[in-house]
């Protein structure tokens, strides 16, 4: 095994979809590189093209531009040298096999599998060793399919929104179970569009919008830039430009008698707020949806491209 | 890989419609068929008895569904993401496609060797080397079906394939004279035309003579060829798409 190289390693790679309504940008230029041993969280709204960044990262899908490297390998390599588990966003599992079945064909296409009772004890499902696939819940079809992703041994773990269609439960028996695993010493990408799973499974989170890596660092980073809170109020003939310089707002806007601060310290802000206007009725605080501080983050992205 | 090819068998077996289909449906019918006419010893003008004449033809009637059905399950696990799971395993696509075939001959020999002990209960007596030869015509008819297979398997949605391989499957059982021998007429042009008839024809072994000649090879190898490279082509485009 290359022991310098990094786990993953994506170089400028760009996707663009045709759809009856004009060419679709999903990934526009993504350099990311993991080192072995690092758990990290592909965050991003949906849409953001997390899932079209890991089907290039797979090798599900050719590249438009741009270079993927795996442990050092092409992907098609490191997946026939059995280093790469997966488990994918959208999946079934073939019908008329058992849950044991079914996780232990898979493990013996590989070198090392792990016990696959040992597996099945691990995601919780052992219980389930004899039920027919058909049989399952969408909650255990997606330990069933984590179960298959793990008992390979992966080097590499890979998984696109694991926790989608779990119940709360089987998220917590899921993070455990990752947990441990990335222990091992194993390296572990995983998409999500919670920033609270990122923060509390990842060492860091690669957050991105719109096809474009918008941050890249310790999820404690991300989690300040997104955790933006906004003050709306009534307050008539207001002065825009001076209320942006109160101390912890970061933008003012108005519409008529309406203004909507944005803040990076809300708490200073309003009482900065009040003790300049006393006037300023119907005050809301309101902590900035994910997805709205995304759009935040990302604002720059149209005009850049528009121009 | 062995064991990957056991669990597919396993799969399949485990499926009511295939084990009905190809496995039961031509048992029954050859014995609500050729039972009440066991003592015919010349079906039809075909010059083969009827338990023999229709063995074979329910054998090619069975086998044209393991065989077929075999390929288009592949559509079955297209549509649950199946086969995108098993590209990130160092299965290889080769090794999946070949799995698919190998099973779909696995279960044909099921079929033809349930229908040879049925004949044998109705009287079917062959030499060993018919017996062979009989076979060894059934599995290389049966080419031309596997590749259909694939290409359905590649360019048919779910909801389509139970009509498609069930109809086509009737329609070439019908034409190639599965159920009763076409000996004349512009149907008997027709027939010759189709790799089913042919399947059909390799019940011609016991009267010693041989059972295709130059138009029954011809036959079966122009359109193993046509639909092997159609089936080459869906299966490339399927891989590159994913």
């Amino acid at each position: 095994m290359a022991i310098h190289a990094p786990a993953v390693s994506l170089q400028g790679i760009e996707k663009t979809f045709r759809s009856p309504e004009g060419p679709v940008h999903a990934v526009r230029g993504v350099d990311v590189s993991i080192d072995p041993g690092e758990v990290v969280a592909l965050l991003g709204p949906n849409g953001a093209g997390k899932s079209t960044t890991i089907d290039m990262l797979l090798g599900l899908t050719r590249a438009d531009a741009g270079s993927v490297a795996l442990l050092g390998r092409t992907p098609a390599d490191a997946i026939k040298e059995g280093l790469i588990g997966a488990m994918l966003q959208i999946g079934s599992l073939p019908r008329d096999l058992t849950v044991r079945e079914i996780v232990s064909v898979i493990g013996s296409l590989y070198r090392a599998p792990v016990d696959v009772d040992e597996v099945l004890q691990q995601v919780g499902i052992a219980r389930l060793a004899e039920r027919r696939t058909q049989k399952l819940s969408g909650g255990e079809t997606q330990r069933v399919r984590f179960a298959i992703a793990i008992v390979t041994n992966p080097e590499l773990l890979v998984l696109d929104e694991p926790t989608a269609a779990m119940d709360v439960e089987g998220r917590h028996a899921f993070w455990t179970t990752m947990r441990e695993f990335a222990a091992r010493g194993k390296t572990v990408l995983f998409a999500t569009h919670y920033l609270e799973e990122a923060d509390a499974y990842a060492d860091r989170a690669v957050l991105m919008a719109r096809g474009r890596v918008v941050v890249d660092g310790p999820t404690t980073e991300i989690k300040a830039m997104v955790g933006l809170r906004t003050i709306r109020a009534t307050l008539p003939g207001a002065d825009l430009a001076a209320l942006a310089r109160l101390p912890g707002v970061v933008s003012a806007d108005g519409r008529g008698e309406a203004i909507v601060l944005r803040c990076s310290d809300s708490d200073a802000a309003v009482r900065a707020l009040l003790q300049a206007h006393p006037e300023a009725r119907d005050l809301e605080i309101t902590g900035a949806g994910f997805e709205e501080a995304f759009m935040e983050l990302t604002r720059g992205d149209d005009e850049e491209v528009a121009a | 890989m062995r064991n990957y090819v056991r669990y597919e068998l396993v799969r399949v077996l485990r499926n009511r419609r295939f084990v009905v289909l190809s496995l039961g449906f031509p048992l029954v019918l050859y014995y609500l068929i050729a039972g009440p006419n066991k003592n015919e010893t010349d079906l039809g003008g075909s010059g083969v008895s009827a338990p023999l004449y229709l063995m074979v033809g329910l054998a090619a009637f069975g086998t044209m569904n393991a065989v077929i059905s075999g390929g288009a399950r592949i559509a079955f696990d297209r549509s649950l993401g199946w086969t995108r799971q098993l590209r990130l395993t160092p299965l290889s696509p080769r090794s999946y496609l070949a799995t698919k075939i190998l099973v779909a001959y696995l279960t044909a020999l099921m079929t033809i060797a349930l229908l040879a002990i049925a004949g044998t209960t109705l009287g079917v007596r062959l030499s060993a080397r018919s017996w062979v030869e009989m076979i060894a015509l059934l599995l290389v008819g049966l080419l031309p079906f596997a590749a259909l297979g694939i290409v359905l398997g590649h360019v048919l949605t779910v909801d389509s394939l139970g009509p498609a391989v069930g109809g086509l499957t009737a329609l070439l059982s019908i034409l190639g004279g599965v159920w009763f021998p076409i000996n004349n007429g512009f149907l008997h042009a027709v027939a010759q035309a189709l790799p089913s008839y042919w399947l059909v024809q390799a019940s011609h072994v016991a009267s010693g003579g041989r059972p295709w000649g130059a138009l029954g090879w011809f036959v079966t190898i122009t359109w193993t060829i046509v639909l092997g490279v159609l089936a080459a082509w869906a299966y490339r485009r399927d891989t590159q798409r994913v």
